[in-house]
Formats: structure tokens, C-alpha cells, sequence
């Protein structure tokens, strides 16, 4: 029966981030609309609710071309690759505190690994190779620009955001994410939550700036840069193989609001709900809500970033990587590491 | 070199402050502002229910003004020379009415007309003017050739194009 629980974790987890990327991506057509004092979809269904899902039928009924001289075995592999990293980084993010369920004791996370921040760093530098080989097998200078612009761009950024995970890691003195969370539901001088963000603000908002980057997302955005590069890597991509590089990008954007929820946010943490006294299922379940506001909240903030600032030119963005965000995270650490001198 | 300011200033990269140069209080300023936006009234019009109100300065499809039951035009033949697309063809017959002369076919090609007016401004009778009609859409290059019958209409419904027509020409 030990197999049940994981397998519901699973599917539970799969099914949340595909709605949410489909949801993500009704949020960011409606956002642009509004900021651009549009209406933006509002024909398929309530309120343009089920556009997604006439965007992913229009996808998959479309003809699947390959270039002739691309190299047919990579192009196929690439959106598998970017997408399953995508979804299987969620894997040890604690969405939840544990919960008392027909007399088993749950813990709200698939993977309960001791080592979970170094997973996660692992899998967002596998998830590089997704999107440079697509830019490789296309042969197409323009996809094979996008995917050197992206590797480029995330080993800068990978840099900064490992250094600045370093900062939370030495506070919590663990990798494990649940701990990390755990350690941030006591409170300074009994009234403000220890949230990282508080303890950690240059940390979070490096961290913040280097996922804008790992999820290629704007002002980062540089690998698509479609008015440089037609659409960078996903050039020579059409139907569903376009589709998945899409959702990837949004689930992965989903991930990166929920690792900055669980590092710096609190995770599921709801400040003072515990002494509340509410029955400890109810609780439990108001904290995966609380998690999922917190994610949901990161995400808009996402979309909006993504609809104010404009792309930065290539050397701006390698400036920054490496001129501003690499120096701030190390001496991040330093202060940081300091200060937990001095306290303990 | 440098960026031009809202004012036509030249803003170069010394002039900028501590806070303008580490982007993040620049970055929430400009947030506000698209957020602040997503409030505001919106300019849509949801296009098949509603549709805008077209001033009579619209330049629509061109019609021949239809007054009793007969079309004004004499088959003079200017439209068709100033025409720059060359999509008017017409051929003159004679009538036992007063103008004497009347277009046995009036024939415009929608698919060449660009809506310039030419016709309208050089006509002497005042025969063909802009309608306030915009919805052309065709299956095919046949369908696009509007003969008089479809282009005939009443000069009651375009009463407010020839009023605009007296007072501005």
C-alpha cells in the first residue's frame, strides 16, 4: 500500500502544474490586455476561461515539420527533455505541512530527499541542455544563436543563484527543503515571522533576478528575443513539440515562484494561524491554500515584470551577471556567515 | 549619443543617480504604472455586436446616389479617369430623361479600390460619394466586381455624407 501515497502525491502535483501553466498562460494574455487597455481572450468560454485549451487542440492538430537537414533524433528530444525537467523539479518542493489523513501521517511533498536544494540546481542546469540542443539540431542560425544565448545566460545566473541559496542554506543549516521551511515558522521577538526574506532580503532579490534568468523569462529573455532572432531556439518548432517548450516555460515559472515561496517566503507558513486552534486538518489544508496564494502571487508578479521592462541588450545582461549579481551574492554569504559567527 | 528624456533632454549614463542606477526603485516606479493601468477604462469594442460610430469624414465603400428611383450619374467618365487604381469602368447609354445620358453599366472593382475618394471629389453631379460601409469581404475575384445594383443607395441614407460634402468642399 506504501506506493498509493506517492503515485496520488504524483499525479496530484503533474495535474497542478499543467492547470497552472494553463492558467498561467490565460493569466499573461489577460495581464498584457489589461496593462495595454485591451479586453484579451474572451470569446471561448465564461470570460475566455477555456482559450488555453482551444490553443493547446488548435496545437496538436497542427502538422509536426521537421527541417529536412536537422538532425531528426535531437529535435524530437529536446521538448521532452525541457519539459520533463520542468515538471520534475516540483518533486521536492514542500507544497504543505504534513497532514493526519485515515490515520497515516502525510507529508506534503513527493520526494523527501536530504539533499533537495542540490537536486533542484542540478535539474535547472539539465534543463539548459533542452534548450540548447533544440537550438543545435534545428540548423537554423537563429535557433542555434538562441541556444548559445541560453546557455550563456544560465551558467552566468546558475552562479548567482546557487550563491544566494547559500545565504538561506547556512540559516537554516540544511538542504532539505522542508526543514528550510520549518525553520521559518518561529518568530523575531515573538511578532514578525522569520521568514528569509526578512533575514535575507539581498539574497532574495538576487535569487529573484537569476530565476527571472533561469526561466528565460523578461527582461532575460535573450534565447527568444523575437525581434533579434525570430523566436531564437523555437524557430523550427511547430504543433505540440512548440507546445511543450511553451508549457515548460510556464511550469517552469511555476517552480521557480514556488522555490522562492518555500526558500524566502515562508513556504506554507501561515504567520500565527497555529495559535488559532484550529483542527490540525484544517490547518493543514489552509497552509497548501496559503502556498498556493503565495505562488500564485509570485507568478502575476512574473506576467507583470514580463509586460514593463523592456530586454536588456546582451552585454548589459552579462554585466550584470557577473559585474553585479555574482559580487552581491558573495558578499551575501559573507555577511551572512558573519553574523550567524557572532550570534551562535 | 545617450537616450532622449520624456522633456527631449539628453539623459547620458553620469547623469543618472545612485537610485536610478541600481534599476530596482526604477523598476517598481514602472510597475506602478502598468499596474495602475490595468484599472483604466478600456478602448475594445467588441467588434461583431457593436461596432464604432463612424464620422461622416468616413471613407467607406464608394455607392451611386439612388434619388427616385434613379441613379444620379451621367456617365461623364471622370471618376474612372482620375481613378489611380483604375477600378471604375463605365459605359454611357442615352435616356429620355432630362440628363439626357446614364451609365448602362457602372462598374467598380472592389479589389483594386483603395478608398482615396478621387471619384467622390471630381464628381460634377454629385452621383458617387463614400458610404460610411466598411465590411468587404469576398470568396472571390468575381464577387468583388460590384455592379450598379450594388451599388445603388439612397441619397436619404446618405444624407449625412452630402451634408458633409456641401459644407467642406
Amino acid at each position: 500500500m506504501n506506493w498509493i501515497e506517492p503515485i496520488i502525491k504524483i499525479l496530484l502535483a503533474f495535474a497542478g502544474l499543467i492547470g497552472g501553466a494553463a492558467l498561467m498562460v490565460y493569466l499573461e494574455r489577460k495581464i498584457s490586455a489589461y496593462m495595454q487597455n485591451r479586453i484579451g481572450p474572451n470569446r471561448v468560454g465564461p470570460r475566455g476561461w477555456l482559450q488555453p485549451i482551444a490553443d493547446v487542440v488548435k496545437l496538436v492538430m497542427k502538422e509536426d515539420i521537421v527541417p529536412t537537414a536537422a538532425n531528426r533524433f535531437v529535435h524530437d528530444m529536446a521538448p521532452i527533455i525541457s519539459i520533463s525537467i520542468a515538471l520534475s523539479t516540483f518533486a521536492v518542493i514542500p507544497f504543505g505541512n504534513t497532514i493526519e489523513l485515515f490515520g497515516r501521517t502525510i507529508k506534503l511533498m513527493i520526494a523527501d530527499v536530504n539533499i533537495g536544494m542540490l537536486y533542484i540546481l542540478a535539474l535547472t542546469s539539465v534543463g539548459v541542455y533542452g534548450i540548447t540542443l533544440a537550438g543545435w539540431s534545428s540548423n537554423n542560425k537563429y535557433s542555434l544563436l538562441g541556444g548559445l544565448r541560453s546557455s550563456a545566460q544560465l551558467i552566468s545566473y546558475e552562479l548567482s543563484m546557487g550563491l544566494s541559496v547559500i545565504g538561506v542554506i547556512m540559516v537554516a543549516g540544511t538542504l532539505r527543503l522542508d526543514q528550510v521551511v520549518l525553520h521559518q515558522t518561529h518568530y523575531l521577538d515573538g511578532w514578525l515571522p522569520a521568514w528569509n526574506i526578512i533575514l535575507q532580503p539581498v539574497g532574495f532579490i538576487t535569487f529573484l533576478i537569476a530565476s527571472f534568468a533561469e526561466t528565460n523569462r523578461l527582461p532575460f529573455d535573450l534565447p527568444e528575443a523575437e525581434p533579434e532572432l525570430v523566436g531564437g531556439y523555437h524557430t523550427e518548432y511547430t504543433g505540440m513539440k512548440f507546445g511543450l517548450f511553451f508549457l515548460s516555460e510556464y511550469a517552469n515559472m511555476i517552480t521557480s515562484s514556488a522555490l522562492i515561496t518555500t526558500l524566502f517566503l515562508g513556504g506554507w507558513h501561515i504567520p500565527f494561524a497555529e495559535n488559532l486552534g484550529l483542527s490540525p486538518v484544517l490547518l493543514s489544508l489552509l497552509q497548501v491554500g496559503a502556498f498556493l496564494t503565495k505562488v500564485f502571487v509570485i507568478c502575476v508578479f512574473f506576467i507583470a515584470v514580463r509586460w514593463t521592462i523592456p530586454r536588456f541588450r546582451y552585454d548589459q545582461l552579462m554585466k550584470l551577471g557577473w559585474k553585479v549579481m555574482l559580487p552581491l551574492a558573495i558578499a551575501n554569504i559573507l555577511v551572512t556567515g558573519i553574523v550567524l559567527l557572532f550570534v551562535s | 549619443m545617450g537616450n532622449m528624456g520624456t522633456n527631449g533632454k539628453i539623459i547620458r549614463k553620469s547623469d543618472l543617480g545612485f537610485l536610478e542606477k541600481i534599476y530596482i526603485p526604477e523598476i517598481l516606479k514602472g510597475m506602478t504604472l502598468t499596474i495602475g493601468q490595468m484599472f483604466k477604462p478600456k478602448f475594445t469594442i467588441q467588434y461583431p455586436e457593436k461596432r464604432f460610430t463612424r464620422p461622416e469624414s468616413f471613407r467607406g465603400r464608394p455607392v451611386l446616389v439612388e434619388e427616385n428611383g434613379v441613379e444620379r450619374c451621367v456617365a461623364c467618365g471622370l471618376c474612372s479617369r482620375v481613378c489611380p487604381a483604375l477600378a471604375i469602368d463605365v459605359q454611357a447609354s442615352e435616356t429620355e430623361l432630362e440628363k439626357e445620358r446614364y451609365p448602362i453599366k457602372f462598374e467598380i472593382n472592389m479589389v483594386r479600390c483603395i478608398f482615396c475618394g478621387f471619384c467622390e471629389e471630381v464628381c460634377p453631379e454629385e452621383a458617387i460619394v463614400m458610404s460610411n460601409e466598411y465590411e468587404l469581404a469576398f470568396s472571390s475575384q468575381q464577387e468583388a466586381l460590384f455592379g450598379k445594383e450594388k451599388l445603388l443607395m439612397s441619397a436619404e441614407k446618405l444624407h449625412d455624407r452630402l451634408e458633409f460634402l456641401r459644407n467642406h468642399r
